[in-house]
Formats: structure tokens, sequence, C-alpha cells
């Protein structure tokens, strides 16, 4: 217990040096940044998958992050989740909150939601009752247990289905989806908790044009309201979304900028645009 | 306040449904006790001893059935230990009946007969208090409760899962049979408790008491199985479902999935020993043989074979698979365990979600 309290005072001796009050467990967003990774270094069997990784994202931002295979796109996701413990290095949300310190499901409840790579929805339930289980509520198991919807639930839930375009599969199992439906069901589950970042790992991998159009179409309305970080492979897709870039390389960024910037960047060429 | 409460009972069975659980209630609450109470009997209406005995265990049985599919149908968590929590229900309602005996025993102590053969001069400190029904009641509850928090507690929290977690569970039954085998451990070692006279002061050789006992198993039967419906239609029921099918999306939902699992895993424990405690007085005997391993995976057998993620195949699992066995194990005593083998392939290649597919889709097909 004295571990906990002693941190939140030194919290706040810091942040009131910085002449402003600060709130623990509130997301403190004075500085602009939402999420900073601060050297982080993690290694599988002296593998170094993330190797002094930094960078920042900014409140309201659409970021895309690329990189060839084993630049440690996914390790980066899993660090920031909570899934993977970072050796050395935090990450904060905000100035304040350490997440490097937190479980994947307080990460998740602070406002990080992550759409995996391979989509990854509640198959045996209905379309309706996946965005039920996802919606953000208290989530402790005595409340669950005697947990109904409310008829503003009821109408939050039937919003976001006409969001993601599956208001008539409602009532489907979401095992009987298409790829591509799945993936805007995971978004939609993602944004049902109302989170502050949204982490998408390849969210167009899998569809047709179309409905990489349509993605397009719904991250951009996101972005401002949300924080996005995007893991892309799909170089059209990032170049129809970016604002800004973040190539990743062997563990570190090798560069940061415009589309156009980054596709004239030499040594970004060599390491992965160019092959 | 009427409108929600009916919604919430039609979700929990249909009109049929209700109708069915009502009529099987009656006969086995109401309808069987009074026939018997009344009835010569000759009459032809009359149900022997014998039938209740064997009705009364398989309701028992059920009930650990349920707990089983509650636990693997649902959360996708496998036990291969749960006789271990009703061999455990078991034994704390034993303690009581061995008391209950007091001193008409063989060496008519005031001792179990087997304590007076150790040649021990009194109860070991741990029978304190087993003289009382009510304390009894409650361990039934709190031990197999109490040793399942535990042990789930470390089991979820280093996030053992699947194949390991069913090995570990076999070990933990294993390794408590090996602790009550021992003459030493105070419970009667191989032979355990058995030659019973009474419960709560009424003899357990009565044709009423036997039909009180197989009464109140029906009754925590049907209290069971609307407790386990109660759970798996509510969102908890779906929150244990996906846990079971994607349990890293359940987290990232900002659920903690540790603390459903140990709930439910240590519910399910609670009712293997609620179920354990209410056979032990019908059957007359407990021993270790019921922590054998191979006790907990029959188990998952009648789950398997009458269909796991409804409750209603549990039921019908563990009342198939029983049925044959008692009438196998008089007819072809030999060949039982062949039997069982088969039918557990035959499920497994060509009914993997058990008999309760088959009657499901005659009902749709109708």
């Amino acid at each position: 217990m004295t571990g906990v309290s002693d941190q939140t005072l030194i919290v706040e001796g810091r942040t009131m040096g910085l002449g402003h009050v600060v709130r623990p467990g509130e997301i403190d967003l004075s500085h602009g940044s939402i999420l900073y990774v601060d050297s982080v270094t993690v290694s599988f069997d002296g593998f170094k998958a993330l190797n002094d990784l930094s960078f920042a994202i900014d409140a309201g931002e659409l970021r895309c992050v690329i990189g060839p295979n084993g630049a440690g796109k996914t390790t980066m996701m899993d660090v920031i989740t909570g899934k993977t413990r970072p050796d050395t290095g935090k990450v904060y949300l905000g100035q304040t909150i350490d997440l490097t310190e937190m479980g994947e499901y307080e990460i998740a409840r602070i406002g990080i939601g992550r759409k995996f790579q391979k989509p990854t929805v509640f198959e045996s339930h209905t379309v309706f009752e996946n965005l039920e289980l996802a919606m953000k509520a208290d989530k402790s198991v005595w409340t669950v247990l005697f947990q109904r919807l409310s008829g503003e639930q009821r109408d939050r839930i039937h919003e976001m289905l006409s969001r993601i375009g599956l208001t008539e599969r409602a009532d489907s199992l979401a095992g009987m989806l298409s790829h591509g439906q799945k993936q805007w069901l995971e978004i939609g589950m993602l944004l049902m908790q109302d989170p502050q970042i949204l982490l998408l790992d390849e969210p167009a991998a899998g569809m047709s044009d179309e409905e990489t159009a349509r993605t397009a179409e719904l991250l951009q309305t996101l972005a401002g309201r949300h924080s996005i970080v995007v893991v892309e492979h799909d170089m059209e897709f990032v170049a129809s979304i970016a604002r800004k870039v973040t190539v990743l390389h062997e563990g570190r960024v090798l560069a940061e900028g415009s589309m156009d910037r980054i596709q004239n960047d030499e040594r970004v060429i060599e390491v992965y645009l160019g092959r | 306040m009427m409108g929600p409460v009916t919604t919430r009972l039609t979700q929990l069975l249909g009109a049929r449904g209700w109708a069915v659980l009502a009529a099987l209630v009656a006969v086995v609450l109401v309808a069987i006790p009074l026939t018997r109470a009344w009835l010569p009997p000759e009459h032809p209406l009359y149900l022997s001893d014998y039938f209740v005995l064997l009705t009364g265990k398989i309701m028992c049985y059920m009930m650990v059935a349920l707990a089983m599919d509650l636990i693997w149908g649902y959360a996708g968590i496998l036990s291969l230990g749960h006789g271990l929590f009703f061999a455990l229900g078991g034994y704390a309602m034993g303690m009581y009946l061995m008391r209950e005996i007091g001193t008409e025993g063989q060496y008519q102590s005031h001792l179990p007969d087997y304590m007076v053969f150790l040649d021990w001069k009194e109860f070991p400190w741990y029978w304190a208090g087993t003289e009382y029904f009510v304390l009894a009641v409650l361990k039934v509850i709190l031990v197999p409760g109490l040793l399942a928090f535990v042990f789930g507690w470390f089991a979820f929290r280093s996030r053992i899962k699947g194949v390991y977690f069913s090995i570990i569970t076999q070990a933990l039954t294993f390794a408590f049979m090996l602790l009550f085998f021992r003459n030493d451990t105070g419970f009667g070692g191989n032979n355990g408790f058995t030659d019973f006279k009474r419960i709560l002061g009424f003899s357990l050789a009565e044709p009423a008491t036997k039909s009180a006992l197989f009464a109140v198993t029906g009754l925590f039967l049907a209290l069971t199985f609307l407790l386990c419906r109660y759970l798996v239609t509510s969102k908890f029921g779906r929150l244990l479902a996906a846990v079971r099918d994607a349990e890293s999306r359940t987290m990232f939902c900002g659920y903690n999935t540790r603390d459903y699992k140990l709930f439910v895993w240590t519910l399910s424990a609670i009712l293997c020993g609620i179920a354990g405690a209410l056979y032990v007085p019908q059957v007359g005997i407990i021993n270790p043989s019921e922590m054998s391993p191979a006790n907990s995976i029959e188990i998952a057998i009648w789950v398997a074979v009458g269909g796991r993620g409804t409750l209603s195949g549990a039921l019908l699992g563990a009342g198939i698979v029983n049925g044959a066995k008692s009438w196998f194990t008089v007819a072809f005593p030999e060949f039982w365990l062949y039997f069982l083998g088969a039918l557990f392939i035959f499920v497994t290649l060509f009914l993997p979600r058990g008999v309760m597919s088959l009657l499901n889709a005659r009902r749709r097909a109708t």
C-alpha cells in the first residue's frame, strides 16, 4: 500500500512543480501529447524486438506506423496494452499515468482500445452481443452478475451498428460475418469503450478495395475525437489516411514525418520501400 | 414491477421449459414421496428403495454435470479434478453422519470403529464440532469452495490454461486420494466412512427418510439448474463464453478475466460439494476411491456425451451414462469400461456436440 501512495506523492510533487493540479488516474494532456513511449527496450532470448524506442502521439492525432517484418510494430502494441512488460523504459498515458505498471484490463478500462492483426471477435455471440460486452460499463464480476441493458445503452448499440454498417447483421453470429465485417465489428467494439487511443493492427488487411476505402473514411471521421495509431503494410491505404508516419526498423524509429518526406527518405527507401 | 421480472423468467426458460420443470419437480418432490408413504409396497405404483436410491444418486451426478458444464462448456476450462470437490463435500457430511452413529458401532465407543481399531483415545482436533449438522452444512460449502478458490487463485494468476490446467487438477485429486488413503489422516483410510445410522435423528434405514433425501436432492438439483440457467442467460454467461472463445479480446475489453474464471471455478466446486453431501447419506458410504482420477474423467465424459455448453445436455449425459452404467455393471460387469471408452470415442468422432445436437436437429426438422 505504501508503494502506491509514495508513487502518487512523487507524481503530484512533479506536476505541482509545473504549476497545475493533476488528479491521480486522470489523463493529463497539458503538454499536448497523449501517449509517450519512453526509451523502451524489449528482448526475447537476446533478440531486441524493441531497442530504446521513443516516440509520442498527440491528442487527436491519426498516426501510421510502418516498417518491415520484425521491425517491432506488434511488440510495440503489446507493450502499450500491457501484454508484454518492457525490460527497460516507460510508457505514459498523458503526463502522469504509467502504463507499464498496469494489467491489460486496467489499460483497456483507462481508455486504450486495441484491434488485433487477425480480427478477434466473440464468434459464438451475435453482433449485438459483441457490442454489448464491449460497451463501457462497470466490468467487475459482482456488477456484471446483475447487469441489465438500459434503453439508453440499447440505443448506443444501435447507433454503433449503423455506424459500422452492420445493422442488418445485428442478430447474426459474429462467426458468420465476412472478414471485412469482422474487422469493422472489432473497431465498433473498441469504440463502444469510449477509448482515448485506438491502436489498430492492420485494419485493412484482407479487405476488398471498396471495404478498404470505407475503412479509411471511417478512420478519418474518428481522428480528432480519438487518437489513432494504425500499423499497416498497405502503402496505398497509409497514403490515403496518414498525416504523419513513423517508420520502425530493428526496434527503433528510423524516420518520422509526412508521407511525402518518408517516401523520399534515402534510409527508408533502402530498408523498406525499395524492396 | 412485474414486467421486467416476467421477461427475465421467460428468458430463463421458455413456457415449455417451465412446464417440464414444474412437472418433474412435482413428480420428484410430491408424487413419489407421497405414493411411497401411502401405498403398500406391493402396489404397482410403489417405487422401490432401489429405484429411489438409483435415481437419487443419478440426480447427484446430474448436479455435478451441471457444475462441470458451467466451467468446461461455458468458460472453456476443463477440470479433471471435480471428483475431489464432490468427495470433500461427501466427507464433510460423512463426518457428521459418523458422529450420529453415537455408541452404536461395533465397539460401542463414542469414537468411530476405525479410530478404536487404531487405538485412538479421542477425536483428533479437526473433528471438533462435527456433531453439529449446521457446521457440517457450512463445511460442505466452505471446504471445497476454499480449496478451489486458493488453487484457482494461483493457477489463474499464473495464467495456466488448457491441457496444463487439466493435468494439474488431475494431479490435485490424485494427491488428495493418496492423503485420504492413509489411516493417519483420520478419515478412515481406504474404507472411508460407512455404517451410518441416522441423519438429524431419523433412521437412514426408514423408507420415509430415503424418500425425504430423494426429494431434497431433487429440490437441490432443480435449484442448481435454475441458478446455472440464470448465469448462462445473463451478461455474466455471455462473458464466460467470451473468455472461452477469445480471452485476450475479453481482457482488452476491460474485463479482469482472472476474477471471472475464479468466480465460476469456485462456484462450480461448491455445487459439486453440495452434490457430494447429498450423495453420501443415500448410498451410505464415502471413501477415497471417489477421488480417483478416473472418476473425475468420467464426469467430463458425461458432459461430453450429453453436449457441453447446453445445461440440458449435461443433465442428459449424466443420466444416459449412469443409467447405462447401472445396467451394464449388473449384466456385463467386466465390459463396462470398454463400453464407456467406446461411447466416448463414438461421441467425439460422430457427435462432437453431444446427444443434445441430435435432439436439436430433430426439433429444427419438424
